[in-house]
């Protein structure tokens, strides 16, 4: 029952095989028996869980029940959660309760899902591994020596060890689809803008884009129905109709056009990684899909733009955090100054601490014109590369990340090396684009390949199609790490 | 050596939208700490702003006022730094691309009239505040103020002395009232000064090095402020010394200003376009929309009134310096318009004192235009005395009760009259009838014949105290330029 699709459960829910509460307890008792050794939770709230998943079964006696009514959800610890311990990874927000909601969370909750608690993440989601959280790193379910990638590892585990039917995530850099890769799960990022950002702790504000985590793209077009939306408290979300996901997962590939740019095959993939994807393509190719050569010149850019542009807008979106109103407050300081410092000190990670170095030296008056604003005309080019590309394609695919999970603690030490692994994901929030990640296999050690597709503004149904399409015939996404068989 | 004092004002006025710029907490005064500040004030994680447009309206407001270019789009920008009522560690403000760029303001100082340009006026949030007493040596913050919206106006170093600062400033004071975008109330901080001051050798074309003097909060700070600090600056320069660029603070229970921090501190504000915000595009029609609320500007109605009214420059400029007088003037002028003057005369004086006195604005004047209308034509036709008008203006108030929603809503209804009942009823009605009078002026006459000795031997002042007992013989009710000519004929015999 495990391995049942969203769709699955809801069918057993509306027939009363099973109760939201029942189920809900299932996903608890194995979160618990999980979660020592994976550590993919933050929080869980079992009687807060439980009260939700009763009040959804009266939802779903008196009829009024909605694909995802009496469903467990786990949420990301970046998203506002009222009443919930929302910490984003830090020992700065150990001790913050959210007094309110986060967009997505109420959508959710609207939607009568239920919250079965808040995953790990990288600290302030600045990570790849998982490695930087303050509650310490998540494991790859796959293998346990391995990192989960981040920085939504907690839901990239939760979801690939079945301790829930799917979750939410962030993506800035990849946040969404290399975790989604590293743990063998299916991710989305979608349109910057798609989704609501209000209640969602901010790194980058204006890479930052909140997405579904689940076992298949058929799970996630249902995740996507309910969080994507027009909301006014988000002057970055985008007005436009709400569309069903769903809608086009059936449609055949024949005469899709993929883009495969030569940058991104190329000697930094893995052999493993490579023979993966191209497996998938020639799966693709099976399916009526034809390949195109396109160029992405620009991405090799993406990288240095990306870790000035996110770092510039994370040291001012941080320095919210200053023990002053909430939040961590080192226990003993002289005067004002030295309370700022002192809690910050003390309450951020190695890795938040470098970010905010770099962003608040790019930022400075005489670097500003030579790093911010150079950044930003790169980053309109490496949007102009995509929009090039998308004349002679409908869809671009390549390797989520050049190799599989890598090691705990093997690149903890080599900032530089971490930030690399991410050059193809970075480069679709740059230009705001939807990507996502699916499991087509594994590399070394037995460890998950994802593929990566990216599709063109506010196409996300024809990419949760293509993705579908994929997983009709293959059975990847249903495959679960041993350690997590039932 | 002979010096110029060079001037340039940054003022604050906050709009007076309902709510705060970026949030929809309410911006009223004087609520308990922290009772207005939302989840965005505060600044909890997560938290996002969005604009408040009624604020875009007010800046487009000013912007059409003086003549400046509405900028689209323009930038929210972050300014970032650290303080404990500052939640975000960053203010919300416009850097490059100000919302206002350019225009022009016309000030009086006694008969001259100069020009002040703008630079720019910009939208910004407000911080909180810290509250230093009470807390044991902590310190309170009070976030309340926190996102309140501000439109700073900058203009460029125009001013020459702290009388044309005094009256920029209160030139502008008068716009942001008169144009509705903002209270004006200097003492709860709606309306604040910084003062760029510098000086330099008379005859010099270059600026010499300026401080800045913050929050001057009424005018009569902002003058001697300006003052203190140009005679510091001089005589600095005069010990040869040199002026530092520094931030300064006065001490109006010292009438001192004092270092508060030099240029070599100044913060790097790491300024950057705010992402959360999208640029801020302002079309046409919104342009157009703003425009077609806009009342007659006061410096366009100052024009109207001396030329139309024939007023002088000094009586159009005093009645254009507050709306609600400008617009109650124009309302009696215009049903009075064989005399604007005396209409003039009444307004600035005995109704204007009447409201002070009770703390009222003219907007809520008991005495409807139409009733000041029919008390100045009795005045007019010489059915009362000026003296006697007074009087009677005394009896309209008691009995006049404010009217609900101000003169404004009322003013095309019929209205009674007042006057003629009190002339009626009281007998105040002017003795004109000649041969009444000159039967009182022959027994004033006879009854002092010391006087008219006294005048008849050369003394000016004898007329003057035989007028005297004329009125009072007339119970004032006399017609005084009657008197006169009929006296003068009298003793000339």
């Amino acid at each position: 029952m495990l391995n049942s699709s969203l769709k699955q459960f809801s069918t057993l829910l509306a027939a009363k095989k099973i109760s939201s509460a029942e189920l809900t307890g299932e996903f608890l008792k194995r979160s618990q028996a999980l979660n020592p050794g994976y550590n993919a939770f933050i929080t869980i709230n079992e009687e807060t869980s439980l009260n939700q998943a009763r009040a959804a079964d009266m939802i779903i006696a008196s009829g009024g029940a909605r694909p995802l009514t009496g469903i467990p959800i786990a949420q990301k610890d970046i998203f506002c959660t009222k009443g919930w311990l929302t910490t984003c990874g830090s020992k700065m927000l150990s001790n913050f309760i959210s007094p309110y909601d986060a967009a997505v969370v109420e959508r959710f909750n609207a939607a009568g899902a239920v919250n079965i608690g808040k995953t790990n993440m990288d600290e302030f989601a600045m990570g790849s591994s998982n490695e930087t959280s303050y509650y310490g790193p998540v494991r790859n379910p796959w293998d346990t020596t391995a990192v989960p990638g981040g920085s939504s590892g907690g839901s990239a585990c939760a979801v690939a060890a079945r301790m829930a039917p799917a979750a939410t995530g962030t993506d800035t850099g990849g946040s969404i689809r290399q975790p989604a890769a590293l743990c063998g799960i299916s991710g989305i990022k979608p349109t910057y803008g798609l989704v609501s950002r209000y209640g969602m702790v901010a790194f980058a504000s204006s890479l930052d884009q909140g997405g579904p985590m689940a076992k298949s793209a058929e799970d996630l077009a249902l995740m996507l129905n309910v969080m994507a939306g027009f909301d006014t408290r988000d002057s970055t979300s985008l007005q436009r109709e709400a569309e069903d996901y769903v809608r086009e997962l059936e449609k055949p590939l024949a005469g899709l056009r993929i883009g495969l740019p030569k940058e991104y095959f190329v000697k930094e993939i893995n052999d493993d990684v490579a023979r993966a994807v191209e497996a998938a393509i020639a799966e693709y190719r099976k399916l009526g899909a034809k390949t195109v050569e396109v160029s992405l010149p620009n991405t090799k850019l993406s990288v240095p733009v990306y870790y000035v542009l996110a770092p510039a807008e994370a040291s001012s979106n941080l320095s919210r955090f200053d023990g002053v109103r909430y939040g961590y407050r080192a226990p003993k300081y002289i005067d004002l100054d030295d309370m700022y410092r002192k809690s910050r000190a003390q309450a951020f990670g190695a890795e938040v601490k470098r970010r905010i170095l770099i962003g608040t030296y790019v930022l400075s008056h005489g670097y500003y014109d030579a790093y911010y604003i150079q950044a930003q005309k790169l980053r309109r080019l490496i949007a102009l590369d995509f929009a090039e590309a998308f004349k002679q394609c409908d869809i671009i695919m390549g390797p989520t990340s050049p190799t599989v999970a890598f090691d705990l603690g093997e690149k903890s030490s080599d900032p530089v090396q971490m930030y690399l692994s991410d050059a193809y994901t970075i480069s679709v929030n740059l230009a705001g684009l939807p990507g996502m990640s699916i499991p087509v296999g594994f590399g070394d050690k037995n460890r998950p390949v994802g593929l990566h597709i990216v599709g063109n503004y506010f196409t996300e149904a024809q990419m949760l199609n293509v993705a579908h399409q994929y997983q009709r015939v293959t059975d990847w996404h249903m495959q679960m790490p041993a350690g997590s068989q039932e | 050596m002979q010096w110029e004092i060079v001037i340039g004002l940054e003022v604050h006025a906050q709009l007076s939208t309902r709510s705060k710029i970026f949030s929809g907490a309410s911006t009223a005064f004087g609520a308990a700490p922290n009772a207005e500040a939302c989840a965005v004030d505060l600044a909890l994680p997560g938290v996002l702003p969005v604009l408040n447009h009624g604020a875009v309206d007010r800046a487009i407001k000013l912007g059409l006022s003086v003549g400046g270019k509405i900028n689209s789009p323009s930038i929210f920008a972050r300014k970032n730094y650290f303080y404990p009522d500052l939640p975000k560690g960053y203010q919300i403000s416009q850097y490059e691309l100000p919302v206002v760029e350019g225009g022009n303001v016309t000030i009086h100082v006694g008969e001259t009239e100069k020009t002040v340009r703008l630079v720019r006026a910009h939208l910004e949030e407000d911080a909180g505040k810290s509250l230093h007493e009470d807390f044991h040596g902590m310190t309170g913050i009070d976030l309340n103020r926190a996102g309140t919206p501000l439109l700073e106006i900058v203009s460029e170093p125009d001013m020459r002395s702290s009388a044309e600062a005094v009256a920029y400033a209160k030139t502008l004071h008068s716009l942001v009232r008169w144009i509705d975008i903002c209270d004006g109330n200097m003492q709860e901080g709606s309306f604040r000064c910084d003062a760029n001051v510098s000086v330099r050798p008379q005859g010099s074309d270059r600026l010499g090095t300026r401080c800045e003097i913050k929050n001057l909060n009424s005018f009569r700070f902002l003058e001697k402020a300006i003052d203190y600090e140009a005679r510091r600056q001089i005589a600095l320069l005069e010990d040869g010394g040199a002026i530092h660029q520094q931030t300064r603070l006065y001490d109006p229970a010292k009438d001192e200003t004092r270092a508060m921090r030099s240029k070599e501190d100044a913060q790097d504000y790491r300024y950057f376009p705010d992402p959360d915000l999208l640029p801020l595009e302002i079309p046409a029609s919104w342009i157009a929309e703003v425009k077609s609320g806009l009342p007659e500007l006061p410096q366009q109605m100052r024009i109207r009134l001396e030329r139309d009214y024939g007023l002088s420059a000094y009586d159009a400029a005093a009645l254009t310096a507050d709306r609600e007088i400008a617009e109650y003037f124009d309302a009696v002028a215009d049903k009075l318009p064989s005399d604007p003057k005396l209409c003039a005369n009444w307004v600035m004086g005995e109704i204007s004192s009447y409201l002070n006195n009770e703390g009222k604005l003219f907007d809520n004047c008991p005495l409807s235009p139409a009733q000041l209308v029919q008390l100045l034509t009795r005045i007019k036709d010489g059915t009362i005395s000026g003296k006697m008008g007074k009087e009677v203006l005394r009896q309209m108030w008691i009995q006049s009760g404010e009217q609900a929603g101000g003169w404004k809503r009322h003013d095309s209804e019929p209205v009674e009259n007042l006057v003629d009942e009190i002339i009626k009823s009281q007998g105040l009605k002017q003795i004109s009838d000649s041969g009444e009078l000159e039967k009182l002026i022959a027994d004033v006459i006879a009854a002092n014949s010391k006087s008219v000795e006294e005048f008849k031997a050369g003394k000016e002042k004898a007329f003057n105290a035989l007028v005297g007992q004329v009125m009072k013989a007339a119970k004032g009710k006399a017609n005084p330029a009657q008197v006169n000519e009929i006296l003068k004929k009298k003793l000339a015999k």
